[in-house]
């Protein structure tokens, strides 16, 4: 197997419980590589969501740090960090009115200034997931769970991350769609010139087999062992 | 011209009688007020009573520094009143409102004095105490206003739309665009109520300062012309302390790191 350049990396990585006693992440390393598929298993509350969160530098950190492509992240350069390293939240918010104004919001953000919203692409990512353009006109209040997290997914991926870092994405969405989320991703990876890896936290290991080559088992805010199942 | 008719301690009282309308209200519909309101006719007659003699002593003793005490313990009496108010609060919230409770109404106080009345210009000491401290409470009194319900709405705003904020963050959105949205609801939520009270003053009320003036026998237009001065210092004080005290809290809540600190807002009780 080749050795491919690692893009994301966890090095010794601490996180305090606010009552300063427990640790919620402790020692916690690990890398992602170009092209890696990693999934994260372990009980809830083991620290997996806190670990995404970490590794997209959204909290504070007690001890350790988060490296890209080898350096550390200054300050200024963490909102471009988070556009490639793109940490998708377990339960989606969606507060623009529609569906499309949700996905076109980004674009207002100075990181996503250079990007425009392609509706082409958005509606064949849509019929990959069994759903058509009447998706987008949706209001997103009568949005169900399931709906939300393709939404969700929608507006991560057309914002061409490196990285995607997802919380359960297919917690909410039925079988079929579920299947064709992983298809989705597992091809956005592999089936790209551009460098691209995934880190996906899921609960159902026969998921877990189907969209990660490594898998790493936490529990109490620690990474126990890696099993890698490359094929 | 003549002064107003003095009250005797008689006359007082019969005005503070009026209170037992309250208190008998109170009791048909049983709300519970009567101790608050005993406490509060009680608060009102000694609170006034007590400054009248602290302004009757600093009036006649006429020194710079007693003016200046007097305006800070003001101040801080109005920083503190301001986040008594709110609903949530972080650690640093006293120490933001009084900064910009000072930094607002002092700034304004100060242009009101040598700018617009120059009062030193008039022979007087820049101190003078029938302008400061009057003018300054003024201020203070609607400032603390827009301090408190900007602080209320930034923690009610930044704690309903977390979830909001932190996928801005996660989106690649900079602090301050995942903060914009409730900055901008707070600071409009601070500045409503004095833009309502301009929009009604002489129709709907006859402001205090004005009606003392009126009953001093004061000419009412030379009267109108110092209500529509103190208008304006009111409103830019308020705009000012607001927008102060919602960048302050947005500081302490937003970490450099582009991180936003929910755990910080704690809801009070």
């Amino acid at each position: 197997m080749p050795t491919e350049p690692t893009l994301l990396q966890a090095r010794n990585i601490a996180r305090r419980h606010p009552d300063g006693l427990r640790w919620l992440l402790q020692d916690v390393s690990l890398e992602v590589p170009a092209a890696g598929r990693l999934s994260i298993a372990g009980p809830s509350g083991s620290g997996k969501t806190l670990l995404l969160r970490a590794l997209a530098m959204l909290d504070r950190l007690e001890g350790g740090e988060v490296r890209w492509k080898g350096r550390p992240v200054g300050r200024d350069g963490i909102p471009q960090f988070r556009r490639a390293v793109l940490y998708l939240h377990q339960r989606p918010a969606l507060w623009d009115e529609t569906v499309e104004a949700a996905l076109r919001a980004p674009f207002s953000l100075a990181v996503h200034n250079r990007g425009q919203f392609d509706r082409g692409r958005v509606v064949r990512l849509l019929e990959h997931l069994g759903r058509d353009e009447s998706f987008l006109a949706k209001r997103s209040a009568d949005l169900s769970g399931g709906e939300m997290q393709i939404a969700a997914l929608l507006r991560a991926v057309q914002l061409d991350p490196i990285v995607l870092l997802l919380d359960e994405p297919t917690a909410a969405v039925d079988p079929q769609t579920a299947a064709a989320v992983e298809e989705l991703l597992v091809d956005w990876v592999g089936n790209s010139s551009d460098e691209r890896a995934l880190v996906w936290v899921t609960h159902d290991a026969e998921q877990a087999r189907r969209v990660a080559d490594t898998t790493l088992h936490m529990s109490n805010g620690t990474i126990r062992d890696g099993t890698s199942s490359t094929a | 011209m003549e002064q107003a008719v003095p009250l005797s301690t008689g006359q007082l009282a019969v005005a503070a009688s009026l209170i037992v309308i309250n208190g008998v209200i109170s009791l048909l519909l049983r709300l519970g007020l009567e101790r608050r309101l005993a406490l509060a006719a009680v608060r009102t007659v000694v609170q006034l009573w007590l400054i009248g003699l602290v302004l009757k002593w600093i009036f006649e003793a006429d020194q710079w520094y007693i003016v200046i005490v007097l305006m800070l313990v003001m101040t801080l009496i109005a920083g503190g009143a301001a986040v008594r108010r709110t609903g949530r609060r972080y650690p640093g919230i006293w120490l933001d409102s009084v900064i910009s409770m000072w930094a607002s109404s002092w700034l304004i106080l100060a242009v009101a004095i040598f700018a617009i009345v120059q009062v030193p210009q008039r022979g007087l000491s820049w101190y003078q105490p029938q302008y400061t401290i009057p003018l300054l409470g003024m201020i203070l009194g609607n400032t603390l206003n827009g301090i408190s319900l900007g602080l209320d709405r930034l923690g009610e705003e930044l704690t309903t739309k977390r979830d909001q904020v932190e996928t801005l963050l996660a989106l690649g959105a900079t602090r301050w665009e995942a903060a914009r949205a409730a900055i901008q609801q707070a600071v409009r939520t601070g500045m409503t109520p004095i833009i309502n009270s301009m929009m009604v003053v002489g129709l709907v009320s006859l402001p205090g300062m004005m009606t003392g003036q009126l009953l001093e026998n004061a000419d009412p237009s030379e009267a109108v012309k110092y209500q529509i001065m103190i208008m304006f210092l009111i409103a830019a004080g308020t705009s000012l302390g607001t927008v102060g005290v919602v960048l302050l809290g947005y500081r302490r809540l937003f970490t450099p790191d582009h991180q936003f600190l929910p755990g910080r807002l704690v809801k009070r009780r």
